[in-house]
């Protein structure tokens, strides 16, 4: 009996621990808590840490102010899973009170916060998912939802109408197997078969892959180039195997294929490749160039999209808070506020909203050049723009409602028509 | 028999703090309460073959994965399950989970120890597979979302807490539902397949048939489990299916003790407390899971249940050892 009610005591003293831990935190008066969700641990690491490391530069700089108001960030590991995401998230705003989620990178994870922001009634910012639909076909369902980033297909249809321009008539893409794949592939097939130039084979690699030996001999010989979309590991494996397989012609690719994250694993095979984005480390502006230097005397590296986005995401916040003389007012009135604002000096250049909620901004048609740059005096690989396609919307030249109209970009849309 | 006795007393003690405790936590300690509970529904459906039959599969996420992925995919694309109907979503789930277990049995029964385990992580992957390739009826690796919200049928379920209640009680019923089974003389053939297959073949028991039912049920309430983690979650993607969520399963159940039914809750507890809430507090959290299981694994292979154990070996040995040292004193 002694035994058993030591046993009870025990118990009862577990769950009373348990439930003190669980005890939240009183809330300030005028603090800005913002929940940051960024995988910091798991094969997306580094993405997630150079996304909390542009967020952070921009507080740092700014005494850690955003519009007048303190801010408290509580940055949460999502492993870039949407599960842990979507629990993080509820911890976020359930227990620690926060105004705001901003983050996440897989496009999954996007489709899995938006629908809690909804739930939960808190303002969400996919500081990276570039999941199309989010801020198309079913913003409709997500009222407080911003995205400071880019769509998927955004950079790819400037891309495809590039690769017309320069006399490519038949295309062979080879991209990873899932939705941003797709809406990659989609977007690029679009523009470039509108334009009279021909898909002619799809292929489609698993996500992760890093052995392309069974695809790359499948490549038709009649392609005058490729279209990659490569992500995480894959793209220094994908182009060192092109290259070493002998495959002479030219590879282009979506951004993610040639971004400032894999260059530094890249070697002089990836030279004279092209790729399209939102950003490039290399813009000659003097507000990237201090940009670019900044995060590298901090943090050691050259600064990839997904620190740039985060910057900028928290520039945008400060000048909407600003307008609101540092009081919280309300995520529906915020993101009205926000909607309004156009930013001219951001590193990616001028930035604005279209009425989804999505940006307008600068497409750079990038090359991958060896040299040196912004004074640092070793040779690297950088991204020189070679053409800017100003103010590009999320529907191109389409416009908003013959897009809409479209399904959403998919493995089997738009269909292939050329290949056999 | 004291013990025994002892040991149900005090399960339903814990339960009963549980029950009244945890709805006075915040919203976020319910929310990981309510995940953990689902969790351990599916490491007490695994304990019945890890710990009662001696099989380690590691395709448990597949019955799981079914049983989510058709619980979202009625309700999003049919509304059905969203009402009263949900009562007949937790039938129609385990059946699912049931019927693939019994498919699967039939390639993985065959096989025991390692290979028993690569072929269930082989079938588990297909399931996976399939959830991330079937575009148009997953959503690929984006998964599906639950449009329609959780269930409402008098009660409303959407409140965090009653479904926490209602979970609560899925919980309690697999619990008692798989001790009478193994308590049961089904239950106890299965340990004495675990215990010396041979032997109870010579019997004449029939061994593989014995195995087979005991996966069939294994995965009838891991699909229970699913069709609860949809509504808990709210969201279902391949990630749900991934070969971590078997692993997940088997390290719960052989952290809190396996062949103890409740250890796999215990074992879900604390992963999901380590997990999901440590790792809100610090960064170093893997090491502390890390930690935890070689440190299991290392001191106490028969899990956290094997602490009370232990620790009576402990103390029986100490006295023997008194017993043998004062021995020689008197002369």
């Amino acid at each position: 009996m002694k035994s058993a009610s030591r046993k009870i005591q025990s118990i009862l003293m577990g769950t009373a621990v348990a439930v003190g831990l669980g005890l939240s935190a009183p809330a300030g008066a005028e603090e800005l808590r913002i929940g940051y969700l960024a995988p910091l641990t798991g094969g997306l690491a580094q993405t997630g840490i150079d996304m909390r490391d542009g967020f952070l530069l921009y507080l740092d700089q700014h005494g850690n102010k955003l519009g007048g108001m303190d801010v408290k960030l509580i940055i949460e590991d999502e492993q870039g899973k949407g599960d842990v995401a979507v629990t993080k998230a509820k911890k976020l705003v359930l227990q620690d009170k926060v105004h705001m989620l901003i983050g996440g990178v897989l496009a999954s994870t996007g489709y899995a916060l938006a629908p809690v922001s909804t739930e939960l009634k808190t303002m969400y910012i996919p500081s990276i998912p570039a999941a199309d639909d989010l801020t198309q076909r079913q913003l409709k369902n997500f009222p407080y939802l911003i995205r400071t980033s880019w769509s998927s297909s955004q950079p790819n249809h400037p891309l495809g109408q590039w690769a017309c321009d320069q006399g490519y008539k038949k295309i062979v893409t080879i991209a990873a197997d899932y939705a941003f794949g797709y809406e990659t592939v989609g977007g690029f097939q679009k523009a470039f078969e509108d334009c009279g130039g021909k898909i002619i084979q799809k292929i489609w690699p698993p996500l992760g892959a890093k052995d392309f030996g069974p695809f790359i001999p499948t490549i038709k010989a009649d392609a005058d180039a490729v279209f990659s979309l490569m992500v995480g590991p894959m793209p220094a494996q994908f182009i060192k195997q092109m290259r070493g397989a002998g495959f002479k012609k030219p590879i282009i690719g979506g951004g993610t294929s040639y971004d400032e994250f894999v260059l530094p694993f890249m070697g002089d095979e990836a030279v004279g490749d092209v790729s399209a984005l939102h950003y490039s480390a290399a813009l000659q502006t003097p507000e990237n160039e201090a940009f670019v230097k900044a995060y590298r005397a901090k943090f050691g590296k050259v600064p990839s999209y997904y620190s740039e986005n985060n910057y900028t995401t928290a520039m945008w916040l400060d000048e909407a808070l600003k307008k609101t003389g540092g009081k919280w007012p309300g995520a529906e009135e915020l993101i009205k506020i926000m909607v309004g604002i156009k930013l001219d000096k951001t590193p990616r250049g001028p930035v604005s909203f279209d009425d989804m909620r999505n940006p307008v901004q600068n497409i750079y048609i990038k090359k991958v050049e060896k040299k040196k740059m912004f004074g640092y005096d070793k040779d690297e690989l950088w991204n020189t723009v070679i053409k800017t396609y100003p103010n590009v919307d999320q529907f191109w030249t389409y416009g908003k409602d013959k897009f809409l109209a479209q399904p959403v970009y998919d493995k089997n849309f738009p269909p292939c028509k050329f290949c056999e | 028999m004291g013990s025994q006795n002892f040991k149900i007393a005090a399960v339903i003690v814990s339960l009963l703090v549980l029950l009244i405790i945890v709805p006075y936590c915040n919203s976020f300690v319910v929310l990981l309460a309510t995940r953990a509970l689902v969790f351990a529904i599916l490491a007490m459906s695994l304990d019945i073959l890890l710990g009662f039959t001696g099989l380690a599969s590691l395709g448990q996420a597949a019955y799981f994965g079914v049983g989510a992925y058709l619980t979202a995919i009625l309700a999003n694309n049919y509304g059905f399950g969203l009402k009263w109907d949900f009562w007949l979503m937790i039938p129609i789930g385990m059946a699912v989970g049931g019927a693939l277990a019994a498919f699967f049995g039939l390639f993985a029964i065959r096989a025991t120890g390692t290979y028993f385990l690569m072929i269930t992580l082989a079938l588990g992957q297909c399931v996976w597979g399939l959830a991330y390739r079937w575009n148009s009826m997953t959503g690929g690796d984006n998964g599906i979302t639950m449009k329609g919200g959780r269930p409402q049928f008098g009660i409303d379920l959407t409140s965090d807490i009653n479904f926490f209640y209602l979970t609560f009680g899925f919980f309690v019923a697999t619990l008692l539902a798989l001790y009478i089974l193994v308590r049961s003389p089904f239950g106890k053939s299965l340990l004495g397949i675990r215990e010396r297959e041979l032997r109870m073949r010579i019997l004449g028991y029939n061994v593989w048939l014995h195995k087979y039912v005991a996966f069939i049920i294994a995965g009838a309430f891991g699909g229970l489990s699913g069709v609860l983690w949809a509504h808990a979650n709210g969201i279902v993607t391949p990630e749900t299916v991934v070969l971590t969520t078997s692993v997940d399963a088997l390290l719960m159940t052989v952290l809190g003790g396996a062949g103890t039914l409740v250890g796999g809750a215990i074992g879900s507890a604390i992963v999901f407390g380590l997990r999901e809430y440590v790792s809100t507090l610090v960064p170093w959290w893997q090491y502390v899971l890390g930690g935890v299981y070689v440190l299991t694994i290392l001191y106490l292979p028969t899990g956290l249940m094997g602490i009370p154990g232990r620790i009576r070996q402990w103390r029986n040995s100490q006295t023997k050892r008194e017993t043998t040292k004062m021995a020689p004193a008197p002369s």
